[in-house]
């Protein structure tokens, strides 16, 4: 599949955002008094901000973006619109909390907000998988791999910017080892991923898209257009293996390894200017890797059309 | 609405003929001209007469060669044109966001309305079959129409009330009707000649059926080969006329 930065952005960002209101929720159902006013509206802004931007970026994928709000409505059947709807319902809490923090409120209201936002911010990005789970045409997507793989990922990046936020403002809400577990836990899940869909034998083959196996071995010779057409264009990009392999290797570096070690190297040192560069190294190199993965999840997925362009066995050399 | 109707009152779609289609691709060009003008169009083109046409079409006819595990059974060239099949469970439908995709509950016809569509591509990703093309021009998803402004138009003669792409056929390897009636030609038909879904295991059961080809005639090593014999053609049996001629023309 052909990787559009405007999803692929959409996808990192809005992960990385709802990761982090969702810690926040959990803190707040947990620990509604314990919180101080700055410590909560930091990282709600700050998440408010990366889902916003997200759900701004993926309507520019859309060829007819003045009709979004369209999209709202087939919630019963569409993943899409289930996300959609999830997405705006977020804001919902994230604005009553931003009213309570500021005026102050009951320890009781904060607590039954945060259950609120940790319990949207989690159905969306569940939403944001079931879009991709539910296409059978990409059997790299239709896994169960990808879910896991979206939430983990989104708490990943949650926890990342959770500590850098905690670090630069001396917060209360640092969690390097919380983040080190799920750099660890992403990057296994990806590894396993990865050797999943190199290996998994293919559900559908020319033969069973034309229906013509059982006369022999279907190779096409003739395409129907000399050029590209939309379906070649979208669904034909091919990424040569060589390059799959060391951006693999990028990714599970940038998300596991380097957050993993940072996390451990910040109790070395006490000083805060140590913390604070570990932090934002920490954040970088899993925003960064989190680009390199998504975009990897579109570029290695195949789609089955292309069986009728003769795309299986040639591919990927 | 893109909950899918439980049942449709009918399953109007195509049969292709693998055994007889030529490969014209002259179903494909009446469908592109018919549905240009049509309701549903227009089918833009970009760049057309530039380095890179793209274009928006309902009908792609590839080409196959299928080769047999046997050895020395001879290769078969299969012409397969490919477009909406217009499934009972379509998954191009369900994902739709907007409600823009839809599927006729009294015919069954997956439609797009165009008025509605928000451009996401979803449904082309759902779609295992390659049956949406989008207009960049347009900014919306558009397919096989089944050709609904023909099928029901009243100002056309009965005889001439069916798709663009089965009106053209030359061969009369396209046949349209209604699949859930057991008694309608296309039923039969699929019935006679053992017609097929493709990719069943993609669970979208398709409405349009493929007649296979039928066997093909064996024999090609008993073949008398007298025209591929080259230079060294013996001519003591040959007529008197041959001979006198292969003697003139030898000098």
């Amino acid at each position: 599949m052909r990787p559009a930065f405007s999803v692929i952005f959409f996808t990192v960002t809005s992960g990385c955002g709802y990761g982090l209101l969702f810690l926040l929720g959990l803190v707040l159902a947990i620990h509604p008094d314990s919180i101080n006013r700055i410590d909560a509206l930091i990282p709600l802004g700050t998440g408010a901000a990366l889902v916003g931007a997200g759900l701004l970026s993926s309507t520019l994928h859309l060829g007819q973006p003045q009709r979004a709000w369209r999209a709202f409505s087939q919630w019963r059947t569409s993943w899409l619109s289930r996300e959609g709807v999830a997405s705006v319902a977020g804001f919902v809490p994230i604005i009553a909390l931003v009213w309570c923090l500021w005026r102050g409120a009951d320890a009781d209201v904060l607590q039954a907000l945060g259950v609120l936002l940790a319990v949207l911010a989690a159905v969306t990005v569940v939403c944001t998988a079931g879009i991709y789970t539910s296409l059978k045409a990409i059997p790299a997507w239709r896994n169960a791999y990808v879910l896991p793989g979206y939430v983990l990922t989104g708490l990943l990046g949650g926890a990342s910017w959770s500590w850098l936020i905690g670090a630069w403002s001396g917060g209360a809400h640092a969690q390097p080892a919380l983040m080190a577990a799920l750099a660890i836990a992403s990057s296994a899940l990806k590894f396993f991923y990865w050797r999943f869909i190199d290996t998994a034998p293919a559900a559908s083959t020319p033969e069973s898209a034309t229906g013509l196996g059982r006369f022999g071995r279907v190779r096409s010779v003739e395409a129907p257009h000399t050029e590209e057409n939309y379906l070649t264009h979208e669904m034909g990009f091919v990424l040569a293996r060589k390059h799959a392999t060391r951006l693999r290797w990028i990714s599970l570096m940038l998300i596991g390894a380097v957050p993993a070690i940072l996390a451990t190297c910040v109790d070395l040192s006490q000083s805060s200017a140590f913390a604070v560069a570990c932090a934002t190294l920490a954040a970088l190199c899993v925003t960064a890797g989190l680009f390199v993965e998504r975009w990897l999840f579109f570029a290695q997925a195949k789609h089955v059309v292309m069986l009728y362009y003769g795309g299986t066995r040639p591919h990927h050399v | 609405m893109t909950t899918l109707p439980p049942a449709t009152r009918k399953k109007l779609g195509l049969v292709i003929d693998l055994d007889i289609c030529v490969g014209c691709h002259a179903c494909a060009v009446a469908c592109k001209e018919w549905n240009d003008g049509g309701q549903f169009g227009p089918l833009p083109d970009e760049n057309p007469y530039g380095a890179e046409p793209l274009g928006v079409w309902f009908n792609r006819v590839h080409s196959y060669e299928v080769e047999p595990a046997e050895k020395g059974k001879p290769a078969m060239t299969v012409h397969f044109p490919r477009s909406c099949l217009h499934c009972e469970t379509p998954d191009c439908v369900t994902v739709c966001p907007t409600g823009a995709s839809y599927k006729r509950a009294e015919d069954g016809i997956v439609l797009v309305d165009e008025d509605k569509c928000i451009g996401c591509k979803l449904c082309s990703w759902a779609c295992p079959y390659g049956a949406r093309e989008y207009s960049e021009q347009r900014g919306v998803m558009q397919k096989c129409t089944l050709c609904v402004d023909r099928i029901y138009n009243e100002s056309f003669e009965e005889v001439d009330r069916q798709p663009a792409c089965v009106m053209a056929c030359p061969t009369r390897a396209r046949h349209f009707g209604d699949l859930g009636d057991a008694d309608s030609a296309v039923s039969k038909l699929v019935a006679e000649r053992g017609g097929y879904d493709l990719m069943p295991e993609m669970e979208c059961k398709p409405v349009n059926k493929y007649l296979p080809p039928r066997p093909r005639r064996d024999g090609c090593d008993s073949m008398p080969a007298k025209s591929v014999q080259g230079d060294n053609v013996d001519f003591s049996t040959a007529s008197p006329l041959l001979r006198w001629m292969d003697k003139v023309l030898s000098r």
